[in-house]
């Protein structure tokens, strides 16, 4: 039988096992909606603005590892979700998003809601399409989320003409996909891993790295094996929390420019680094020059050969998935009767244990004022390390990634590469989407919340009993942060006047509101909330308004130049 | 690469955001109408051309990358230049055509267009050897590689 393009994307989506999809409709799109009312394989969940579709479809990746899915209109809802494609672009995450386009004949025409989606999103995806012919549609939907999904995950945009939506084909979808030009490598070089096995065990002062490739390819277990059968100290970029349990006494903290005194200490002095899943970043590494003037050897385990020897030349490039690669490296390690030196190692932990004792991450526990670090602490101890947190940016963001202590991969879920304001509370509802039992907290900012804060009311819609945790210091903070060291304390712009009464604006939206202004209140609050398991529940938290994110390498310094409190 | 709309604008696109610079690019399809092929011109250290090389391979359009300049290669590139050929300058042009080995295509009484193939630096060299003012137009196609010998790209 025949079916409409409308109703081919329908099917391709059931095909896929979409549990979700995160959209908002208009012209080009009202064949494919059409079939969304008639379908009931998947929940259509409507936002309130195209960006928030693309982060909470990101939300909902990151927590689960699998595809997300947004759809969105031509024109403005597709530049509107321009900055979510450019987020997961940033941070690799699977996301298939559909958009409406103008029929093909009136392509170039300039016409109603027209504009160049393939070529406006072609710098922030992994690949873009445009379907000119019905016929294609459901191969390039299998196409689509194959690429997504595989090799160094990334965003993929369909673009598809509303004529195409109303034609009719055949409808067969594809079981398997191959395309010539697109083999991602799966397992490391044999010989490479080999080296990378002798260099690890002959190493004095080695250090483990990580990032986000060990969530994406969900190697936790494999890391964790590996680490603790060796022994060695481990950090982790911010993407790569939960990668390994933040509590365990091998973690030395996350690195990088708000990283902890012993993990950059580590990073600089090691002999034998080993980079797994992680990108050599500027935030972390700071100043290549001077990360390099220390001599050590690299191993550098990545999907993505162009993340390899980008930023720093590397001694053992492995080119593969990491949880292959690990599980691999874990075999040879256990298999063979050499063992890294124990006496080198423990002079190495001694000097750690001394970096460590210089207690980076302290911070006023006498103070009248709300510190943030402790909203996040308290946190911490109320959901019991249990909860997914997603953030905001800013300065809210460092201390959520510092000081709740991730011990699962993807509960831990933020926008480090584009650094998107506004991320914070949509994501948190694709998170709760996927995981409707878990505890759900937003740790934002007074001002990130602003920026998507509209959906509130979808929140309500879908009854979302989301936990805001607002670190209200009524500035963007990290830019003041900025200005206090950097600019002789002109706050150019920084101050965030005429908050709204966020109580008030949570309640209107049919939520519960709550301000807290003492530190005494803030643990009392936090319990509350998380009693309220049916509701949305918004805390106001009146920060300290002059608290800063400590450590902190200034841009283009080096590892060791931290700003310590 | 594929012979896709759109597939020559993400290599172009990748090579502006990256600040990596083009001298030349050329493309066309080739005997496979399902792949096209270009030569790109480009400079950089080491170090860039490799990561224009892994750039160049994640496009998902790009099936095959190979930097001729590795070993052996022929490279060419066809030019067509308009030239005044009035009193003495119409002896003297069709005498620095010969010498290039290029061949008048187009004749006026005022201009001869002449057309030449060669490595970007003969062609270089022509137009060096010409007068200045007796260079009317030039159009360049961007040169077209091949590796010596018995080496093939093949998809
Ligand atoms: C305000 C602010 C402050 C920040 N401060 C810091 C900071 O102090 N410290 C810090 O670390 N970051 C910080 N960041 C984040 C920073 O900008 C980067 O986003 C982050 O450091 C990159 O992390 P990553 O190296 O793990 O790379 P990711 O972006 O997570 O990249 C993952 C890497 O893994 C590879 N990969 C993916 N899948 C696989 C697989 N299956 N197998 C193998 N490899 C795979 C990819 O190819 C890629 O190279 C900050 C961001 C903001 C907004
Ligand atoms: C969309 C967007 N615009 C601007 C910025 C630059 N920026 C980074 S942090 C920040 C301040 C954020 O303020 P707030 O949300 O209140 O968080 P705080 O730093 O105070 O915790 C700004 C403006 C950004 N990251 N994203
Ligand atoms: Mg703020």
């Amino acid at each position: 039988m025949e079916l409409t393009g409308a109703e081919i994307v329908v099917r391709c989506l059931a095909e896929e096992g979409i549990e979700f999809v995160f959209g908002y409709p208009g012209g080009a799109v009202l064949n494919i909606y059409d079939e969304v009312f008639k379908q009931n394989k998947f929940k259509h969940v409507l936002v309130r603005h195209e960006q928030a579709a693309v982060h909470a479809a990101d939300g909902y990746a990151r927590a689960t590892g699998r595809t997300g899915v947004a759809l969105v209109t031509s024109g403005p809802g597709a530049t509107n979700a321009v900055t979510g494609i450019a987020t997961a672009y940033m941070d690799s995450i699977p996301l298939v998003v559909i958009s409406g386009q103008v029929p093909t004949a009136a392509i170039g025409m300039d016409a109603f809601q027209e504009v160049d989606m393939v070529g406006i999103t072609r710098p922030c995806v992994k690949h873009n399409f445009l379907v000119k012919d019905v016929k294609d549609l459901a191969e390039t939907i299998k196409k689509a989320f194959y690429l997504a999904s595989t090799g160094r995950p990334g965003p993929v945009v369909v673009d598809i003409p509303k004529d195409v939506t109303q034609h009719k084909t055949e409808f067969a979808y594809p079981k398997k996909v191959t395309m010539r030009s697109y083999n991602p490598v799966i397992k490391g070089h044999p010989g490479q891993v080999k080296r990378a096995v002798q260099m690890i065990l002959e190493a004095k002062r080695p250090m483990i790295y990580t990032g986000g490739g060990v969530v994406l390819s969900n190697a936790a277990d494999e890391l964790t094996q590996f680490t603790r059968r060796l022994g060695f100290p481990i950090t982790s970029t911010l993407m790569g929390l939960g990668g390994y349990p933040a509590t365990d006494p091998l973690f030395t903290g996350m690195l990088g420019m708000h990283g902890t005194y012993e993990a950059n200490m580590a990073m600089q002095h090691c002999d034998v680094l080993i980079a797994i899943g992680a990108r050599f970043d500027d935030r972390v590494i700071g100043n290549p020059e001077h990360f390099i003037q220390d001599d050590r050897r690299i191993i550098h385990i990545d999907i993505d050969p162009t993340s390899i020897a980008k930023r720093v030349k590397v001694d053992v490039p492995i080119v593969g998935n990491v949880k292959d690669v690990l599980a691999e490296m874990n075999k040879l390690i256990q298999a063979s009767k050499e063992k890294p030196d124990p006496t080198a190692l423990k002079t190495w932990w001694t000097q750690i244990e001394l970096w460590r004792s210089n207690d980076c991450m302290k911070y006023d526990h006498d103070s009248r004022l709300i510190k943030p670090q402790y909203v996040i602490e308290k946190l911490h101890e109320v959901t019991r390390g249990d909860a997914y947190v997603t953030s905001d940016v800013g300065q809210h963001q460092m201390w959520a990634a510092q000081y709740y202590k991730f011990d699962q991969p993807r509960h831990w879920i933020n926008s480090g590469g584009l650094g998107t304001m506004g991320f914070g509370l949509p994501a948190a509802m694709g998170v709760q989407f996927a995981h409707p039992e878990s505890m759900v907290a937003c740790v934002t900012g007074e001002g990130s919340i602003q920026m998507n804060i509209q959906e509130l009311a979808t929140c309500k819609q879908f009854n979302l009993p989301l936990k805001i945790v607002l670190l209200n210091n009524r500035f963007l903070g990290m830019v003041r942060q900025w200005q206090e060291f950097f600019y002789g304390n002109r706050y150019a712009e920084s101050y965030m006047d005429a908050l709204p009464d966020f109580v008030k604006l949570a309640e209107s939206y049919g939520h519960v509101g709550m301000k807290i202004e003492k530190p005494e209140d803030v643990e009392g609050a936090l319990k509350e909330a998380f009693g309220m398991k049916e509701r949305l529940v918004f805390m106001n938290f009146i920060t300290d308004q002059k608290e800063n994110v400590f450590p902190m390498i200034p841009a283009g310094k080096g590892l060791n130049e931290m700003i310590l409190v | 690469m594929e012979n896709e709309a759109g597939a020559l604008s993400r290599v172009a696109g990748l090579f502006s955001a990256r600040g990596y610079n083009i001298e030349s690019l050329t493309v066309a399809p080739t005997e496979d109408a399902t792949l096209s092929r270009m030569t790109i011109v480009t400079r950089g250290s080491d170090d860039v051309i490799e990561q224009i090389t892994k750039q160049l391979n994640k496009l998902i359009d790009v099936v095959k990358v190979v930097d001729l300049s590795e070993a052996g290669h022929i490279e060419r590139e066809l030019m067509l230049v308009k030239v005044r050929a009035e009193g003495g300058l119409r002896e003297e042009m069709k005498r620095m055509s010969d010498i290039f080995r290029s061949r008048i295509v187009d004749v006026t009484n005022k201009t001869y267009t002449i057309e030449l193939t060669g490595a970007g630096h003969k062609l270089d060299a022509f137009l060096e050897a010409l007068d200045r003012d007796a260079i009317l137009e030039t159009v360049r196609t961007g040169a077209s590689g091949i590796g010596r010998g018995d080496r093939i790209l093949k998809v």
